[in-house]
């Protein structure tokens, strides 16, 4: 950790600043100071780019709004037709911001918590969970009401996380990453089959196929998006909480309770925050994967495993993320957009694929 | 297995005894299905909207003019049950032969990607390109071989684990249906025939355009798949062994591959991926035949059933019509998760 001090005083960790002992040679800067500089810097970095994506979400798309309109449309404005254009892109870029911290959040939380780098709640089925859940829900049980939809989703995201951890750790060698990994995808398949075969014959079920197969934030409005942001705090606040517990589960179980840690009740937390996160995600805006998989391993590369930081971080990152997937998808295919869900599935795959290349399997 | 290993050695009358007890179960099993086929064939053409009794349905199929039926069952239900049959053959018989390579019941092409290369293929040539039959069926022949190929590439690390292999097509497939959902969300409106067809499979397209490349496909692949039966057999014992029997593998996995990947494209072209088809067919046969014998043509077989059952029940049996990749759908989902459980349970090569 310190590598100053450690020679003369062995054992002990020595905050940097106070009690280094005269005869240590202080550095000119702190290796702990600097990395919490560098954090400072990436955490500056990506509020910029969301800064910059967020009203970049409102001037592109299948019709591109000079930004004075843009400006004069967040001050409420709809009189001219690119005002008008620019407003009702708000709710969607507000809601694609809010999702995608949600989804990274989620991701780095899961990650965490089964300490799988392939975890994510696309890939582990939770977000298909939720969504096949409430699908189930409204074509033969007559959901209609907009808490419905997300106390249904969170039970479905809840119930799928659970069994998906289940199955993966049946068997030898518990839920190893590849297990884990492969019980989500199988079981993802399984429910998307089954969302398909409900959604497919019916055209009354609200959003449709492409809604709860793909995923998407295009018929986001300010009412839904309020409906669901109580929701969406309980989560954030539930997973940031847990950032400090989430540091010593990294260490392994025996270490984490040996230094003090009530393991099974961060888990417990932990998961509880990121099942949360994910079945409100999915109420709104349908299962989208790979977001949860590709920022959380974005952002330990860039400002390393402490929790504290990568939560906070993997939320901002993956709210940049999934607002330029959505334009992405809105400016490619002109006039015609394509759901955000198809985006990061062609941009997460090949991702997906590159960490199952790193890990180690057991031979047959 | 190993109750097996720690028996005494069974003597030469029990070796030759058991072999012939196993082919004649088979042959057996080979028997009943073929009737079932034939049997479901006949039903399916005479039940409907329409009955039609077996005399009428039997002189339309040798070419006959009967009033009404002639229409109903020669032009609309005789090319979808002869599609449901090669399809659900092609699919059966390519998904047990991945199966028995790749010694992995999940490692099935719908399940890593190659039944939904096709798609995607498929579905471009047709919703976006406007292509003919023949052009369409090359295409998704040739993208479900670049998948495949892919898919071992990127799979391959000091040899190919049955894990890896089947996570990254399962990654390659969750591109590939997004580019489906893709060229879907592209056309003119939302399609739901052209969608249930290219994400789920459905026969509603069945005409004998269709028809007949895959029935030509099967005519000219399905031997030789079926001729390599024995060479299969072998390599599941391992390469080395394989050799020492006298096996070219290499040779014999390229043509293989080839061979199944283009029976996979051919019926995907003309019915879409029909879901999970490919998937349950050889288990299902191989709980029928029994341990340790070739599974591939109960297989074929165990497909057409279940593709002519599925859409007989999908057209019949509800209030609306479905499409058949949707009940064989729902009957394969819960059986992927039984699997999985089952493997993670036994530690099998999971």
């Amino acid at each position: 950790m310190n590598r100053t001090g450690t020679r003369h005083v062995p054992n002990t960790t020595v905050p940097p600043s106070t009690t280094v002992p005269p005869d240590a040679v202080a550095p000119s800067r702190p290796p702990v100071l600097e990395r919490a500089r560098a954090r400072l810097l990436w955490l500056g970095v990506a509020v910029v780019v969301l800064a910059v994506l967020a009203p970049a979400s409102l001037a592109y798309g299948s019709r591109d709004i000079p930004w004075s309109d843009v400006w004069s449309a967040l001050g409420g404005a709809d009189a001219t037709l690119g005002e008008a254009a620019a407003s009702k892109r708000i709710p969607r870029t507000v809601l694609a911001v809010l999702i995608g911290a949600a989804l990274g959040l989620a991701g780095a939380v899961m990650q965490g918590v089964t300490r799988n780098p392939l975890a994510d709640p696309g890939v582990l089925g939770v977000n298909m969970g939720a969504s096949l859940a409430v699908v189930v829900a409204v074509a033969y049980f007559g959901l209609a009401s907009p808490t419905g939809y997300i106390w249904t989703a969170m039970t479905g995201a809840a119930l799928t996380a659970g069994f998906v951890y289940a199955v993966g750790s049946l068997g030898r060698g518990g839920a190893t990453p590849l297990k884990l990994a492969l019980a989500g995808a199988a079981i993802s398949a399984a429910f998307a089959s089954l969302v398909t075969a409900v959604v497919l014959p019916r055209n009354d079920i609200a959003g449709g196929f492409r809604l709860w197969q793909v995923g998407g934030v295009g018929g986001a409005s300010f009412e839904r998006t309020g409906q669901v942001a109580p929701f969406l705090a309980a989560g954030f606040v539930l997973c940031l909480l847990s950032a400090r517990g989430l540091n010593s589960l990294a260490l392994g179980d025996e270490v984490a309770a040996g230094i003090g840690e009530r393991v099974a009740v961060v888990r417990g937390v932990a998961a509880l925050g990121a099942v949360v996160l994910c079945g409100a995600a999915t109420a709104v805006a349908g299962p989208i994967g790979f977001v949860g998989l590709v920022v959380p391993h974005t952002c330990r590369l860039l400002i390393g495993v402490d929790h504290r930081w990568l939560l906070p971080f993997a939320a901002l990152l993956g709210a940049a993320l999934l607002t330029a997937a959505d334009v992405i998808g809105r400016v490619v295919a002109r006039p015609a957009e394509i759901d955000v869900g198809i985006v990061t599935a062609l941009l997460g795959a090949p991702f997906f694929i590159w960490i199952v290349r790193k890990q180690k399997v057991r031979a047959l | 297995m190993s109750a097996e290993i720690l028996a005494p050695p069974p003597s030469v009358g029990d070796v030759a005894r058991g072999r012939v007890r196993r082919a004649l179960r088979r042959r057996t099993v080979a028997a009943v299905l073929a009737l079932l086929v034939a049997g479901t064939f006949l039903a399916y053409l005479m039940v409907g909207d329409t009955c039609y009794p077996v005399d009428d349905v039997l002189r339309v199929v040798v070419g006959e003019q009967v009033p009404g039926a002639s229409f109903t069952v020669g032009r609309l239900r005789l090319p979808r049950a002869v599609l449901a049959v090669a399809a659900g053959f092609s699919f059966g018989l390519a998904g047990a032969t991945f199966q028995t390579m790749l010694r992995n019941p999940l490692a099935s092409p719908d399940v890593i990607g190659i039944s939904s290369g096709a798609s995607a293929a498929a579905a471009l040539a047709i919703v976006t390109l406007s292509l003919d039959e023949t052009q369409v069926s090359v295409l998704a022949v040739v993208a479900a071989l670049a998948v495949a190929l892919l898919v071992y590439v990127l799979a391959f690390k000091d040899g190919v684990v049955g894990t890896r292999l089947i996570l990254i097509g399962i990654g390659i497939s969750a591109m590939l249906d997004s580019v489906i959902s893709y060229v879907l969300s592209q056309a003119a409106e939302w399609d739901l025939q052209e969608a249930s067809r290219w994400l789920t499979g459905s026969l509603n397209n069945a005409a004998w355009r269709e028809t007949v490349p895959v029935l030509v496909a099967l005519a000219v692949l399905g031997p030789v798949l079926l001729s390599r039966v024995r060479h299969l057999s072998a390599m599941q014992l391992g390469d080395d062994t394989a050799a020492a029997l006298g096996v070219r593998t290499e040779r014999t996995r390229v043509t293989v591959i080839v061979a199944a990947v283009g029976l996979i494209a051919f019926a995907t072209a003309a019915a879409g991926p029909i879901a999970f088809v490919a998937f349950l067919s050889g288990p299902i046969a191989a709980r029928l035949v029994g341990p340790g014998g070739p599974v591939l043509m109960p297989a074929g077989l165990v497909g057409a059933l279940l593709v002519l059952v599925a859409d007989f029940t999908g057209q019949n049996a509800f209030g609306t019509r479905l499409p058949v990749g949707v009940v064989t759908g729902v009957l394969g989902a819960p059986y992927l998760i039984h699997l999985i459980v089952r493997s993670n349970r036994t530690g099998g090569s999971l």
